[in-house]
């Protein structure tokens, strides 16, 4: 079984250093290794494959909302050269633009809002899709047979479900870990099948991206705070056991604190994503920089072991995630006797 | 786009989108989920204290079996000792009973030996103080005056005596 694992991601590996080195052998130096930025951040278009000078790609709606104009929509491929798929203030369309940074722009300088559906945004909605039918047809197993052995989608989710309702929630929770279970099981999930997507050649770097980690941290962040008892905000403005002299500073790093935990967890899942996308990439950009066949394979073996890595990473990255966010709610809503500090 | 700056669209559609996902799957996955969790949970617990419950019930009937039997096989070893020595001195009684019946008999024995004895003692000293006197008469009434002649009445009255 292993055996066969390595030789597949071999091969897979194998295949996107050729499919790759079409798009880049010809490029400038620096064309060589553009494309580990380009695929790590968020782009108006999703670019599949490039043969030859032929860009496939998949045009995406671009959504604007400004105070004169209202809701706009238009097509990411209104906005660029029809050859070479550039962006570029040249080819503006009815006074908005998509410039060489993939960054929408007005002509005319005005403010409006952007709401399009980005390579990210489709990424997500795809593995809300993926959450959401696996969650829904385990759901239905037991709707129809009651309360017996878990079978398909069931038997998948379900452990899922019980290690974070035991390992995570009732560990680090407590006694009221029930209300807050059905969130934590969803953000494992999520961030769980975000980061396996993600690790799809061609896929985006959803949960890599930090507009996606910036929401889930502040929800962790909001339901803390909604949820904490009297025991944590006196332990955030009046400290048991510390002198009122201390208290001075105590408090204002207490009241840091509050943000600092949400904050480590946003920069957490991006930069452990971000990175291990940018490492199997930067193997594989060895490859044209170099444009040896033994430096080809020897990054290609690094890239599957890497791609290993990554595996193991995102299950990790969503387990840290999870149980961070329960440690968080825990301190929040735990009733400690203060004897103990 | 860059790195580092949360893009506003992203940020919009991700959070709807998570609490869009959110919101359905408690509704229509958790909730249902976690509670036939727990129903299957302390069904599970149920048969299982069930299943304890029989085997001390179990554990208990044996015991009681065990004592019931162990009571009667002290119960019949009693009876059964109680029925040897039981027998044991019925036959002393009858052995005791014999030896003093046959002393009795052997006593009376002796007792009718004795008075029998005593009577053919009797019989015979009467029966000689008859002949004698017979004789004694017969002598008498002869009157005799020689040897021979009462040598000749002496053979006389054997011969007699022989033909009696």
């Amino acid at each position: 079984m292993k055996r066969k694992l390595l030789a597949l991601s071999l091969l897979i590996s194998a295949f996107l250093l050729v499919f790759n080195s079409t798009t880049f052998a010809a490029g400038q130096e620096e064309d060589k290794t553009s494309f580990i930025m380009h695929h790590v951040k968020d782009s108006h278009e999703w670019h599949l494959v490039t043969l030859g000078h032929t860009h496939v790609t998949l045009p995406l709606p671009v959504i604007v909302y400004s105070g004169d104009r209202g809701l706009e929509f238009f097509k990411s491929s209104d906005f660029q050269n029809h050859e070479t798929h550039a962006f570029g203030e040249a080819y503006a369309h009815e006074g908005y633009f998509i410039d060489e940074h993939d960054h929408l722009g007005r002509s005319d300088g005005g403010s409006f809002i952007e709401f399009s559906i980005t390579k990210n945004v489709v990424m997500l909605f795809i593995v809300l899709i993926v959450v959401g039918w696996l969650a829904l047809s385990a759901a239905s197993f037991y709707k129809k047979n009651g309360a017996v052995a878990p079978k398909g989608a069931a038997a998948i989710i379900e452990p899922i479900v019980i290690f974070v309702r035991d390992d995570i929630a009732k560990e680090s929770i407590g006694p009221q870990y029930k209300r807050f279970v059905p969130y934590l099981i969803t953000l494992f999930l999520f961030v769980w099948f975000g980061n396996l997507l993600g690790l799809i050649p061609g896929a985006a770097n959803m949960t890599g991206n930090i507009a996606v980690t910036f929401v889930l941290a502040i929800l962790t962040f909001i339901i803390t705070n909604v949820n904490g008892n009297k025991d944590y905000w006196k332990h955030v403005f009046m400290t048991p056991g510390v002198p009122p002299l201390m208290l001075l500073i105590i408090v204002p790093v207490e009241i840091i604190g509050l943000f600092t935990k949400p904050f480590a967890l946003m920069v957490r899942l991006f930069v452990a994503i971000t990175a291990g996308h940018i490492v199997i990439l930067g193997f594989i950009a060895l490859a044209f920089i170099f444009e040896s066949y033994t430096i080809g394979v020897a990054s290609t073996l690094m890239v599957t072991f890497i791609n290993l890595i990554e595996l193991l990473v995102a299950t990790i990255q969503a387990y840290v995630f999870t149980l961070f966010s329960a440690m968080y709610i825990g301190s929040a809503v735990a009733e400690h006797a203060h004897a103990d500090h | 786009m860059d790195l580092i700056t949360p893009g506003t669209g992203l940020i919009f559609w991700q959070l709807f989108g998570f609490l869009g996902l959110l919101f359905i799957l408690i509704k229509f996955a958790w909730k249902p989920m976690l509670a036939a969790l727990e129903e299957r949970e302390s069904s599970i617990n149920n048969a299982l204290k069930a299943a304890e419950t029989a085997r001390n019930e179990m554990a208990n009937l044996k015991a009681e079996n065990e004592k019931l039997l162990a009571d009667a096989r002290l119960e019949r070893d009693t009876i059964l000792k109680k029925a040897q020595d039981a027998s044991v001195k019925m036959i002393d009684d009858a052995k005791n009973d014999a030896v003093k019946a046959g002393a009795l008999m052997i006593e009376n024995a002796k007792a009718v030996i004795e008075t029998e004895k005593k009577a053919a003692l009797a019989d015979v000293k009467s029966q000689v103080a008859a002949l004698s006197l017979e004789v004694t008469e017969k002598l008498l009434r002869k009157n005799l005056s020689d040897d021979k002649s009462q040598k000749d009445l002496v053979d006389g009255f054997i011969k007699e005596l022989k033909l009696n």
